[in-house]
């Protein structure tokens, strides 16, 4: 990894993502031990620091960790000083004195790991910031592709739903293209981001006429709280236009598959019967997230890349 | 594992320069041979036997054992192989990545696990891997064959079958393969 965090895929190179691809299958294979716990990390504390609410990504971090020996601190946002008006950066002055070795954060806001990363010592990794970035989401989509249709060299891949607030399609976009996909997003226009300029993407609103070209359609979780904003007529015309629905899938290849970050709304962005299909990898998705978020975790902390500069004239040994 | 890892990462990265030719490769195989009828003497056949190669120098020497055992007893063992990284002393201390990944084909618990490695030098690969072998279950017991023990232990191990005790040098760097076993140094280099 280029320094000691990890913040996001846009600012990683490919010979990182694939490395950490790489490790993850190592981790798959320690998942699948009798007795799933390495000592990698003994000594070591993660804490996590989520202002947005998130289950399997605190989940799959704490298991993660609790899988290489890290010791975990949790601190819960609702239940902390953070109610009594204390600012983001005495919360972070507090935890770094207690002693942690990395923070994982979640905020709403875009940007904030980074501004953590500037406060403290520790590596601190993202794990959702806004509509930014959440790359341990992306590393794990990749490798479930990877795993499922050998690599992501040469594949197309269709990103569908709420592109404009989902940091789970930024993240994606970088990840996927820089493994050598090709990405379509498609989305009605009040879902784009203002401009995709930059993007190395193509953009198409009929999702009939791209479902037979793809390997991979990824749907996005349709938020709610987007319908208050007028974006949509209605939830029920979303399905009706980008709703993968039974006659939809029918469109796909037959090798092609089905990806959702979770939680899904099943009925409106995913038909029920279609996430049940073999050729939903969702469930895939999150057991990898926990080898993923180990391979990530020691890359930082264990595997010592960026210690090799301060290891002078040791002997042989 | 040893000495490939050591030479592969840096800073003790650069190029290998063999002086001396220890063993050549009909050496070498002899010395497979012989290790593999201790280990069929030592267990009385290969009942339980599973050999464990440790990545990334001892897994060639593991599989050759296998194929001798196959041609002595007509049956080969279980063969598996083992990567330690993420069970070393030394992360944090140093690069430490897996060169591969780990292969167990069976349940450890109640057989006789032969880890195979090129060379012992300080034992802690060892100690690493005796470790590891623990996450498949709970062995009857554990043996220990290298190709090449060069001393400087740092730990209380020792190996139940040796291809050849060498006496080295600290600085000195073994190379074992089966082409043959040599004796160099890093040279200065640094790639």
């Amino acid at each position: 990894m280029s320094a000691r965090h990890l913040l996001g895929i846009a600012e990683l190179e490919v010979a990182d993502i694939e490395r950490l691809l790489r490790l993850t299958d190592s981790f798959v294979e320690v998942g699948r031990r009798r007795m799933p716990k390495v000592p990698a990390l003994q000594g070591r504390t993660v804490t996590w620091l989520f202002y947005e609410s998130s289950t399997r990504t605190r989940l799959s971090f704490e298991q993660a960790a609790k899988r290489l020996s890290a010791d975990t601190l949790n601190f819960s946002v609702p239940t902390s000083s953070v109610n009594k008006g204390e600012s983001l950066r005495d919360t972070v002055a507090t935890i770094e004195a207690m002693g942690v070795d990395a923070i994982v954060v979640r905020h709403a806001s875009s940007g904030v790991p980074h501004q953590v990363a500037r406060w403290v010592s520790g590596s601190v990794i993202n794990a959702g910031d806004g509509w930014h970035e959440h790359p341990t989401q992306a590393l794990l989509d990749c490798y479930t592709i990877r795993d499922h249709l050998g690599g992501l060299d040469g594949l197309h891949i269709a990103i569908v739903g709420d592109i404009n607030h989902s940091r789970v399609a930024r993240s994606d976009v970088w990840a996927f293209t820089k493994l050598g996909a090709e990405v379509t997003l498609v989305a009605p226009p009040t879902l784009l981001p203002p401009s995709v300029e930059g993007w190395p993407v193509r953009v198409d609103h009929d999702l009939d006429a791209v479902l037979p070209t793809v390997d991979v359609v990824y749907l996005l979780r349709m938020q709610r709280e987007r319908m208050l904003e007028a974006l949509l007529p209605s939830l029920r015309e979303y399905t009706a236009c980008y709703g993968l629905t039974r006659r939809r899938v029918d469109l796909l290849r037959d090798k092609a598959i089905v990806m959702h970050p979770g939680p899904m709304n099943r009925g409106v962005e995913i038909a029920a019967d279609v996430a049940d299909l073999p050729r939903s990898v969702v469930i895939d998705q999150v057991r990898n997230g926990v080898a993923v978020r180990m391979a990530v975790l020691y890359d930082l902390l264990g595997s010592g890349a960026d210690l090799s500069r301060d290891l002078p004239g040791r002997d042989a040994r | 594992m040893a000495e490939r890892e050591r030479r592969s990462t840096p800073p003790f990265g650069g190029v290998f320069v063999a002086r001396t030719q220890v063993l050549d490769a009909d050496d070498v195989r002899r010395a497979i041979w012989r290790m593999a009828h201790e280990v069929l003497e030592r267990n009385h056949g290969l009942d339980d036997v599973v050999l464990v190669g440790l990545q990334t120098g001892g897994v060639t020497f593991a599989e050759a054992m296998a194929e001798a055992l196959a041609k002595i007893d007509g049956e080969a063992p279980p063969l598996g192989t083992l990567d330690v990284a993420f069970h070393r002393d030394d992360i944090g201390l140093r690069p430490v990545l897996p060169s591969a990944v780990t292969e167990i084909p069976v349940d450890l618990t109640g057989r006789v696990v032969v880890l195979v490695d090129d060379v012992i030098f300080t034992g802690r690969t060892i100690r690493a891997a005796l470790d590891a072998v623990h996450s498949y279950g709970r062995p009857r017991a554990v043996q220990l064959a290298v190709m090449v023990d060069r001393g400087h232990r740092e730990l209380p191990i020792r190996p139940d079958f040796v291809g050849k005790n060498l006496p080295t040098r600290r600085d000195e760097v073994v190379n074992a393969t089966l082409e043959g076993v040599e004796i160099g140094e890093m040279s200065k280099e640094h790639r």
